[in-house]
């Protein structure tokens, strides 16, 4: 739909204060557009409070689709180009989404809050390519464990706990083939980003399998087992078990077993072809505002953002700050590497064997 | 009037429903046929690579033949229970009711139609787990301990596909049953036949024909059927049709996932074209 200035605009723009029209009227963006971005379903972008505020603030309305998998995400740009404004990419597969053409560069010029993101991620080689920067380092985090409190006296600190006897029928996975490995790989103390004992990560796996309640494939799946007293443990994401907490009140504590946990970079780019580019930067401003950061994490439950102004102004005691900020938490971290299409195909077919000889 | 004239005549009644069928089946059919042949989903401005190597791949798969023997075994089981449960069921709606019992018994066969399959499925999910309404239900009913936790296994598998085609079965056989003239039957009493000997040698034999359509319309469904063993499955619901929605949404392989769909396809219409003499047999 090509962007029109709507009847609404001007008086909106009236409501908005001054310095705020000046500030607009300065930027060029005057005009109220309807962005679309594409994200995971409940992750940030869509807290209806944070829209709100948006569209008070700039005019601009944002309407959300929503993928399930990075794979679904990339065919999503590539069979729909100039649908969308804003994509949510794991910096892991930035370069594949550059080599494809899929984003356009981010000029962070046009973004207050860039200057206060962590450097070392800003200036990552994996989003900057070519003197272009081509996204934004949004907030990152950890796939480690994540237990049902009232199933365990103390926290456990191993991996093994996933393949404890009597947590058998009481674990969960994600069914998601490279999650899976690296998993196994961490395991088995390899390096994620280069597996060399692939037969020991199947090995160790198969016999996780049979640890299994069930997989899941979104927060919605896990969230629901441990309500119903389903599974004492399973893999999670970090921000996935803080909003399981803070949003839906369960006992659930994430945990960074000794064996180390998997760290991932999301960031948020301006996808090819869109039209609304003004708008698309003024939305991920908006999103690595500290202000807004403070009251997602706070309100909902969030990773751990890359704007270190937005982490220091989080309640000293919060997980956050005080555990994925301390030095000892992250020199256990290993950080996603991209991976080769030949490496993600044998991953595929591996857990596809693992899954299909369970009976 | 001859034959061609009324052909004729009757194509302005057929076209609606063949133009539909032609572009509902046919073209996102011709689609999937295209990608299975294709190295990866053609992109705009990118010459398509023809292959057979997703063919190759399911020939070369052990996990492929594997989940397709699962899937047809739940096809088998679901459709035998459905017939042992649903054909005793239309029998006696057809036979021994009448007016408006029999309307308020069909509703109720009828009435899982009326919900949304996930809704169903999930419902399920609720029913059969542990601390759930079936385990507080007998707990409560029975004298004994009870303990039932069968959601996340195959039997929970089976039950929820059951539930949600055993209407095929009932209506199929029901139209069946209640076709057939009730002279024959009277005269096979009258003849000296038991009960029991009718129901074997004259109801069954002419219900044959709509109890096989009601166990293809059961059979070729379940075998290809994820939402339900995704839902209800856990670990044991890794099935053939699971394996294809995976190609689509998670891996993005839509190429070896239309490959592996019509693989399915050649195998239900092979065990319809085995199955079909004997099915011919027992209705003539």
């Amino acid at each position: 739909m090509p962007p029109s200035p709507r009847p609404a605009a001007p008086i909106a723009a009236a409501l908005v204060p001054a310095t705020l029209a000046a500030a607009l009227a300065l930027a060029g963006t005057a005009r109220a557009d309807e962005i679309r971005v594409l994200n995971w379903k409940g992750y940030g972008t869509d807290e209806p409070w944070a829209l709100e505020a948006f569209e008070a603030a700039t005019g601009h309305t944002v309407v959300h689709d929503y993928f399930n998998s990075e794979q679904e995400l990339l065919t999503k740009l590539r069979t729909s180009p100039g649908a969308y404004d804003v994509a949510m990419i794991n910096v892991a597969f930035t370069g594949q989404a550059i080599d494809e053409e899929l984003v356009q560069p981010v000029d962070v010029s046009m973004l207050e809050h860039h200057g206060a993101l962590d450097e070392a991620m800003a200036g990552s080689p994996l989003l900057n390519r070519d003197g272009e920067t081509w996204g934004v380092p949004w907030v990152w985090g950890l796939t480690g464990l994540a237990i049902d409190e009232s199933a365990f006296e103390a926290p456990p600190e191993s991996l093994g706990v996933m393949w404890e006897a009597d947590r058998r029928g009481r674990v969960t996975l994600r069914d998601d083939a490279l999650e899976a490995v690296q998993f196994g790989a961490l395991a088995t103390g390899q390096d994620i980003n280069a597996i060399e004992d692939l037969g020991a990560v199947r090995e160790r796996l198969a016999e996780l399998v049979p640890q299994l309640r069930a997989y899941w494939s979104s927060e919605n799946d896990w969230n629901q087992m441990v309500a119903a007293g389903q599974i004492d443990v399973g893999t999670y994401w970090s921000g996935s078990a803080a909003r399981a907490k803070t949003a839906f009140d369960l006992p659930v504590r994430f945990v960074v077993p000794e064996e180390g946990a998997v760290g991932w970079l999301d960031s948020l780019t301006v996808a090819a072809g869109s039209e609304r580019v003004e708008a698309a930067h003024a939305f991920i401003d908006w999103m690595i505002d500290p202000e807004f950061y403070v009251r997602w994490d706070t309100d909902t439950g969030a990773p751990v953002s890359a704007n270190l102004e937005a982490v220091a102004a989080l309640p000293e005691d919060a997980f956050n700050r005080a555990v994925m900020g301390d030095p000892e938490t992250l020199g256990r971290v290993q950080f996603q590497a991209p991976v080769s299409d030949a490496d993600r195909e044998r991953y595929v077919e591996l857990w596809q064997g693992l899954k299909a000889d369970v009976d | 009037m001859t034959r061609a004239s009324g052909a004729r005549r009757a194509a302005p009644l057929l076209l609606p429903a063949y133009a539909w069928l032609a572009l509902a089946v046919f073209l996102p059919l011709s689609a999937m046929a295209f990608f299975s042949l294709v190295e990866t989903i053609p992109r705009a401005g990118e010459p398509w690579v023809p292959t057979l190597a997703h063919y190759r791949a399911f020939a070369d798969g052990e996990v492929y033949r594997t989940l397709l023997l699962r899937s047809l075994r739940l096809g088998i089981e679901v459709t035998v229970i459905c017939l042992v449960v649903g054909v005793p069921c239309a029998i006696a709606l057809a036979r021994a009711f009448a007016g408006r019992a029999r309307e308020t018994l069909f509703l109720l066969v009828i009435l899982p139609f009326w919900s949304n399959a996930l809704v169903r499925a999930f419902s399920w999910a609720i029913v059969l787990r542990g601390g759930g309404l079936l385990e507080t239900g007998l707990d409560a009913a029975l004298p004994f301990d009870v303990r039932i936790d069968l959601v996340h296994s195959y039997p929970a598998i089976v039950i929820g596909l059951v539930h949600a085609y055993l209407p095929y079965a009932v209506l199929t056989a029901y139209l069946a049953v209640q076709g057939i003239d009730d002279a024959l039957i009277e005269a096979a009493r009258g003849l000296g036949a038991g009960r029991l000997q009718a129901l074997a040698r004259v109801v069954l034999p002419l219900a044959a024909p709509g109890i096989a359509a009601g166990a293809v319309l059961v059979f070729v469904p379940v075998v290809g059927s994820f939402m339900e063993p995704r839902v209800l499955g856990g670990t044991a619901g890794t099935v053939y049709g699971t394996l294809i929605e995976d190609q689509f949404t998670a891996v993005y392989n839509w190429p070896l996932g239309a490959a592996l769909s019509f693989v399915l396809l050649a195998v239900v219409l092979l065990a319809l074209a085995l199955g079909a003499p004997v099915l011919r047999r027992t209705g003539a």
